[in-house]
Formats: C-alpha cells, sequence, structure tokens
C-alpha cells in the first residue's frame, strides 16, 4: 500500500493475504484439546511443589525466604538419647506441620532454590484447582503425595560441564581417602563423625 | 389438485434449503475460519466435529430474554429481523437448481425480480438501526444504507452484463445459454459481482456498518435472543442467495463435467458451497475497509470496471451475431 512498495504489482498483497490463510488452512492446527488430551510438560515445568519430608530438617529457611509467606511450619523439638551412656542427651527437630498456601504462592520457586536439604521439587502437575479457596493450602502429606509425580531432572545437555554437586563430592572424595584406612579401625557412629570435623 | 400438490411440494423444498444451507455455510465458516486461523473451531457439540454447533446456537438465542429498548419504535423494532430474512427466501425461489424446471417459481424476469427483492433485505438493517434508539445502531443503520447505494449499482451493472451476454432476463435461460468461454469473457464481471454482493451483504471486509471496535455491532445492538438470531440467519442466508445468483449468472449453474441432466442439482450445490467458501475465505483474509476507502472502491473501482465488463459484452455479442 506504501509508496515504498509501488514496485510490487497492484493486488499482489491481496493474493499474499488469500495464500497465507489458504495455507494455513490446510496445515495441520495447533490447538491442543486439553481435557481430553494432557499436555506433555517439560520436567522443569513449575506445576505444584512437592515435599520430600524425610530430607526436611525445619530450618524454616524456605517458609523465610517466600516473599509472600504462604509455607506455614510448625514443628517441636524431641530428645534424642545420648549415643553412649553418660552422653549429653541431644535434640532434634520433628516436623509437625508443612502447608503451601497455593492460594498465595506465586510459583517464584525460591523456597525450593532455598531449601538446603532437598526437600522441596517442582512437579509438572497442575490441576488442583478446588471450588474453596481454603483447600487451595496443601498440607504436608498432600504435598508429600506430590513428590510422587516429580520427574527425574532432564540430562546435562552434550558438552555441558558436570554439575557442581558432582565436582564436589569427587573432590571430597579424593581428600576423603587417605584417612579412611585408620577410620576403618575405630567405627564411628555417624553423627560423630562430623563433630570430628569441626 | 395436482397444481397444488405441485406448488406444496416446490414451497417445502424451497423452504427446506432455506433452512439448511445457511446452516451448512454457517458451520463451513467456523470450521473453515478456524482452520485458517490455525484452531480447531467447534469440536464437541454434536459430537462428530462440532457438526451440530449451530443448532445448539440457535436453541441458545432461543432462551435469551427478548429485550425491547423502551425508547424503541416497537413496531419497526419487531419487524426488522422479518424484513431482513424473508427477502433472501423469496429470491431462493427463483433459483434454478437443475435443468428440466427444478427450480421454485420460474420468472421470465427472473433476474430482475431476484436483484429487486435481494435489495429489500438491506432495508431490514436500515429499520433495525433507525428503531433502535441507539446512536451506534442509528450510525450503523447509515451505513448500511450508504453501503447499498455505492454497492447496488456495480451489483445490477455486472448482473446486467450477464444478462445480455445471455440474451434473456431469465435465470434458467442464462444458464442454458453458458458457456465455458463465458468464465473468461464474464470474469471481470464476476469479480465485480462478487465483491458487490459480499459488500451488500456486509461481509468483512465490508463489514463497516457492524464495525464492532467503533459502532459496537451497527444495526443489531440493541436485539437480542431470536431476533438477533434471525439477523444472523439473514446473514448466512444472504451469503446463500449470493453465491447462487454467482453460480447461476457466471459459473453455469447446473451445467458440470458430466450428467448435467442427471446431476445438475449435484453441480449447482458444489458450485454454490464454493463460492460461499470464497467468501468466506474473503473474511479471514482481509482486514475491514474504513468507510471512505469503502465508497471510493465501490464508486472509483467497482462501477468503472463494470461499465468496462458491458462495454466488452457488447462488443463480443455483437462481433458473434
Amino acid at each position: 500500500m506504501s509508496d515504498g512498495q509501488r514496485e510490487t504489482t497492484p493486488g499482489a498483497g491481496l493474493v499474499k493475504g488469500l495464500a497465507t490463510t489458504l495455507k494455513t488452512m490446510v496445515t495441520p492446527s495447533h490447538t491442543a484439546e486439553y481435557p481430553h488430551r494432557l499436555p506433555e510438560l517439560p520436567p522443569r515445568s513449575r506445576g505444584v511443589i512437592g515435599l520430600f519430608e524425610e530430607n526436611c530438617t525445619v530450618c524454616m529457611l524456605c517458609a523465610r525466604e517466600c516473599p509472600d509467606w504462604c509455607i506455614y511450619i510448625d514443628s517441636h523439638k524431641e530428645p534424642v538419647p545420648p549415643a553412649r551412656p553418660g552422653g549429653r542427651e541431644r535434640s532434634r527437630n520433628v516436623l509437625d506441620r508443612f502447608a503451601i498456601d497455593y492460594a498465595l504462592c506465586m510459583y517464584c520457586g525460591i523456597c525450593i532454590e532455598a531449601c538446603p536439604f532437598d526437600a522441596l521439587f517442582w512437579s509438572p502437575e497442575f490441576e488442583y484447582a478446588e471450588y474453596d479457596i481454603r483447600d487451595m493450602t496443601h498440607e504436608r502429606d498432600r504435598l508429600r503425595e506430590w513428590m510422587w509425580t516429580v520427574p527425574p531432572p532432564p540430562a546435562n545437555d552434550p558438552g555441558a560441564p558436570a554439575p557442581k554437586e558432582v565436582d564436589a563430592a569427587a573432590k571430597t572424595a579424593a581428600k576423603a581417602e587417605p584417612p579412611r584406612s585408620n577410620d576403618a579401625a575405630r567405627p564411628q557412629p555417624p553423627w560423630e563423625a562430623g563433630d570430628d570435623g569441626g | 389438485m395436482n397444481v397444488a400438490v405441485e406448488v406444496a411440494v416446490r414451497v417445502v423444498l424451497v423452504f427446506a434449503a432455506f433452512l439448511l444451507f445457511p446452516l451448512v455455510v454457517g458451520y463451513m465458516e467456523h470450521k473453515a475460519m478456524a482452520h485458517m486461523q490455525g484452531r480447531l473451531g467447534p469440536m464437541y457439540a454434536g459430537g462428530f466435529h462440532g457438526w451440530a454447533q449451530l443448532v445448539a446456537d440457535g436453541v441458545k438465542f432461543a432462551q435469551k430474554e427478548d429485550i425491547v429498548p423502551a425508547d424503541a419504535d416497537r413496531t419497526v423494532f419487531k419487524l426488522a429481523p422479518w424484513i431482513a430474512l424473508l427477502p433472501y427466501l423469496l429470491v431462493l425461489v427463483v433459483v434454478p437448481v437443475g435443468p428440466g424446471g427444478l427450480v421454485g417459481s420460474d420468472v421470465d424476469a427472473g433476474l430482475f425480480y431476484a436483484l429487486a427483492v435481494m435489495s429489500v433485505g438491506v432495508v431490514g438493517a436500515v429499520m433495525a438501526g433507525y428503531a433502535s434508539a441507539n446512536k451506534f445502531a442509528l450510525l450503523g443503520g447509515i451505513r448500511v444504507a450508504a453501503q447499498l447505494m455505492a454497492y447496488e449499482l456495480p451489483l445490477v451493472l455486472s448482473a446486467v452484463s450477464a444478462a445480455m451476454a445471455a440474451g434473456t432476463l431469465s435465470l434458467g435461460g442464462i444458464v442454458g445459454a453458458w458457456r465455458p468461454w463465458w468464465l473468461a469473457w464474464q470474469l471481470l464481471a464476476l469479480v465485480v459481482f462478487l465483491v458487490a454482493g459480499v459488500a451488500e451483504l456486509r461481509r468483512p471486509p465490508f463489514d463497516m456498518p457492524v464495525a464492532d471496535s467503533e459502532i459496537i455491532f451497527g444495526p443489531y445492538t440493541e436485539y437480542t435472543g431470536l431476533r438477533f438470531a434471525l439477523f444472523l440467519l439473514a446473514e448466512y442466508a444472504g451469503i446463500v442467495v449470493v453465491s447462487a445468483l454467482a453460480t447461476v449468472l457466471f459459473l453455469g449453474g447446473w451445467k458440470g463435467p458430466v450428467l448435467d441432466a442427471q446431476l445438475g442439482w449435484l453441480w449447482t450445490c458444489v458450485k454454490v458451497l464454493f463460492v460461499a467458501f470464497v467468501v468466506i475465505w474473503l473474511r479471514v483474509s482481509f482486514p475491514r475497509l474504513r468507510e471512505d476507502q469503502l465508497q471510493r472502491f465501490a464508486w472509483m473501482g467497482l462501477v468503472p470496471l463494470a461499465l468496462a465488463q458491458l462495454l466488452l459484452t457488447a462488443i463480443v455479442k455483437v462481433a458473434i451475431s
């Protein structure tokens, strides 16, 4: 239409428009008939957060980092009997309640990043709409159930460096190799091993 | 008695076609437009690819509240949808479907009758715009009137070209005189007729009178329920009528590659549906013309083209005879 395109034949644009629509018509459409055919979501989709509560130490980092305070955690301390007779009694945190209010959650994933113990994971599941907003608060058993839907992490791209954790583990293993022979002579409960280090 | 039965059968058949074809075209528009936009369109109503979508729409329209605005001219307001719809039924009566009198009623001046009655349908929209007591409806109604003024002339001129080539005003006679090489001879007239016909139906890209982004829905703004459905039905019936007239005048009606006598009605239906598809195709492909572009296109584009075609028709006609 504009003067800059004068050199094209008149009506060429109209024919082009008709050709475009016709071409689109004969190519298969992109519509996904959702309720009947479920979408194939990539493993990193942010659908729902699953809680692997066996890993949770009630450190509260996730609740404190959450920007809109949608994570509720209650816990109490339980005494752990001394490891050896005459030792001091220890205590550990026991999780009483872990709930995420998905009516508040904005799916930023900061809690998952913040968790130092790998207790929170993304799952691609997204079909948990409710008729009552109060039902959007998922308690710990429901969060635990979501864990079964967490897919394995996708493989690294070819040629990518190994994950930091693998490097760190390999380095630690190499460092820990020599003293292991000494340690073998004196068996130790696992929680004492940490005390020796620092 | 025999005559009465025959008339009754013809009336029932025309009425059935009048009820069926707009729905077929409407469904085709749903599906063709959807696929042209990379969608699927209706998929669930009726089970198989949403074939009953328009039936479901009709049921929905029937359930809606019937509203007449307080300040509206009640009689005209209620009459308008019928005025918009019925002329297309009356045109369908004279459209020949097959050879040997396969037509609702064989009128001698069928072309004259069809063009005259068809433009009455536009009056329905003008009435609706006037009676609605709504400024957008009034504006839309005036635009409809202006569009009718502008596009009726090229529509008639191009139809006259076909009548001149055939030497008769009878629609059946035009089809009878039609020869395949007329496609090239009357190509310009066909294009002008189709464009002007689409414009007279206020179909996109000539839908300025119902431009939703500026005047809501033009003359139909205040309509709800069944009356609104009648206007929609009128639009699709209009597509059927314009496609049927284009088929009869320029595409040889019942004349197909084989078995004209037995399968004539089928060729007519195929051609009508093809032209209707082109009308839908135009809608999907092109953006709406502005009001001034619309008028300029009619007066400075289509009218001269139609006159040129008339001249060509006359020259060739004289050269042949």
